[in-house]
């Protein structure tokens, strides 16, 4: 085969193997969105299940999602970031770094359901929380600490050095030099690794079965010690669970949880393209 | 240590690892003049300047054998605030690196972090520091402009302006325009001449010729260590050691 011919067919196996990527991910999205649409209307989205799921909305869902979401990213947020900080900025090249490294490395390998099982056994049981938001959120954000953790010190590790040395050099301390001329500078890429942290912990199941997810409860939760639906869950019983649920329901929720994900994870990528170009 | 010192170095050794980047130098450095520090890349020059501000702190496994006192007190003493140490010695580095925000925000970091955060003070100090940094009539109409798009030249004189906005009473500076065209090159030097009025200056350069026409007095390395240390005219005109000669007219380094 001549050089030329290799190339061109470097290049069409190249292209189809990326076009084979796109059909998945693309087929995914249309295939939900054709089945689910119909479902979609204003009552859908503002009213609890009705007549054993058969009919209603899956508004105590999205709101469980989203309280679960909020609990997850107030425990997951400060705790990665101060983690981060601390190995990044403080920990220099301690064993006690390594140590810490290790164990993020570890943690992101653990499948979800072990999170929910350790969730169940720590925070339901031992804890005494019981099922609930707390427990749930707890066990997620335990999940995705190692997302932010990490995405953290990549954010921090590409702010220059000449800006620590510029900010001690006139005189402030590491904290001042920290908030002040590195965080600026890093903000963009923890927002980003916090919401594809959320992005997950919206989707998963496995972790909030046990430890906060209700079957059926339509209203919505009062205080960090209820329990709440929430949308991967109630996606899970309407297909396994519940019989003679419409396939447009199924579908729809399916579609609301979708777009959450994906529309969560668009904000990320936005954020990120936006800051190649600078902010100040 | 005379009332004109500044700066006394004592038996400073500076190490990496095993080896001494820094070989017991003692130098009297003056006040309110402009000492250059000369030599052949590697010989020191940075590792000796950075110890001044303790700049070398942040480097992991440094450390230094010695004292440095700046007005007679000792910035090695374990009971020394760095920070304050810091804000008494400014630094200028090798590459402008101004911060990611406007041309005021720049000048005004220094101060924000000693807590004047008065917008009155801040305009005040701001305007100051780029005057004596000649670029405030480059910049006063664009203050909040990104001061990364700012000329090579123009940030550096912005860097300095930034050190000199928390008034310190000594201003390091590393190769200043080593990164510079000749005008801007031309710019920071006449400031230098201007600066060295009111603050006590030490420049790292390798370029001779700024050297002998910015500083008051210069200072030969060689390989960590001081070789020769005198008054410029002396050092340039009639050095009294043979390497000091054989470097300054060029047959190495
Ligand atoms: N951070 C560092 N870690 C280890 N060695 C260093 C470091 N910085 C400088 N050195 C070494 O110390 C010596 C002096 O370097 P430096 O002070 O930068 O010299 P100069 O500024 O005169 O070029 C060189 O041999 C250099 O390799
Ligand atoms: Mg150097």
């Amino acid at each position: 085969m001549t050089k030329a011919a290799k190339e061109k067919l470097a290049f069409q196996l190249l292209t189809i193997a990326s076009v084979m990527v796109l059909i998945p991910t693309v087929g995914i999205i249309v295939y939900i969105v054709i089945k689910g649409l119909p479902a979609i209307n204003w009552s859908f989205l503002t009213e609890p299940p009705r007549n054993m799921m058969t009919e209603g909305g899956i508004y105590p869902a999205i709101m469980g999602t989203l309280y679960l979401v909020l609990g997850t990213i107030a425990i997951a947020l400060p705790l990665g970031v101060g983690a981060a900080i601390y190995l990044n900025e403080y920990a220099g090249t301690s064993r006690m770094r390594r140590l810490v490294h290790l164990a993020i490395v570890n943690l992101a390998g653990v499948p979800s359901v072990v999170y929910g099982l350790f969730g169940l056994g720590f925070f339901v049981i031992v804890l005494g929380f019981g099922r609930s938001l707390i427990a749930g959120s707890l066990t997620l954000a335990i999940m995705i600490l190692p997302v932010i953790i990490t995405t953290t010190e990549e954010a921090l590790k590409s702010v220059p050095n000449s800006y620590r040395e510029a900010s001690l050099a006139l005189g402030a301390t590491k904290w001042q030099t920290v908030r002040n001329a590195v965080l600026p500078s890093a903000t963009p890429g923890i927002i980003t690794g916090t919401i594809l942290g959320i992005g997950r912990a919206a989707g998963e199941t496995a972790p909030i079965l046990f430890t906060v997810a209700a079957f059926y409860l339509p209203s919505i939760p009062k205080s960090i010690f209820d329990q709440a639906m929430a949308l991967p869950y109630h996606l899970y019983i309407l297909v396994t669970e519940v019989p003679n649920v419409p396939e447009e329901t199924k579908f729809g929720t399916a579609l609301v949880l979708l777009t959450l994900v994906v529309g969560l994870n668009l904000v990320a990528v936005l954020i990120r393209t936006r800051t190649r170009r600078r902010s100040y | 240590m005379s009332r004109a010192d500044k700066i006394d170095v004592k038996n400073l050794s500076v190490y990496y690892g095993n080896d001494p980047a820094v070989k017991n130098i003692s130098i009297l450095i003056p006040e309110k003049k402009a000492t250059a520090l000369i030599g052949p890349s590697g010989c020191g020059k940075s590792t000796f300047l950075r110890t001044i501000n303790r700049m070398n702190d942040l480097i992991p496994g440094a450390r230094i054998e010695g004292n440095v006192l700046v007005d007679g007190q000792d910035i090695y003493d374990p009971k020394a605030d760095v920070v304050e140490i810091r804000t008494r010695v400014g630094m200028v580095f090798q590459r402008p690196n101004p911060f990611p925000k406007s041309i005021f925000e720049n000048v005004a970091y220094g101060p924000r972090r000693h807590g004047n955060n008065r917008k009155a003070d801040l305009e005040e100090i701001v305007e100051k520091s780029l005057t004596e940094a000649a670029l405030w009539g480059e910049v006063k109409d664009r203050l909040n402009d990104f001061a990364l798009d700012l000329s090579g030249g123009q940030q550096q004189r912005l860097c300095i302006a930034r050190a000199l906005a928390i008034q310190p009473e000594v201003l390091l500076m590393d190769e200043p325009a080593s990164a510079l065209d000749p005008i801007s090159t031309a710019k920071v030097e006449d400031l230098i001449d201007e600066l060295k009025k009111d603050y006590t200056i030490v420049i790292v350069t390798h370029n001779m010729q700024q050297a002998a026409r910015v500083s008051d007095k210069t200072a030969f390395f060689l390989s960590g260590e001081l070789i020769e240390f005198d008054e410029t005219s002396k050092i340039f005109t009639n050095p009294q050691d043979k390497r000091t000669e054989d470097y300054i007219t060029g047959r190495f380094g």
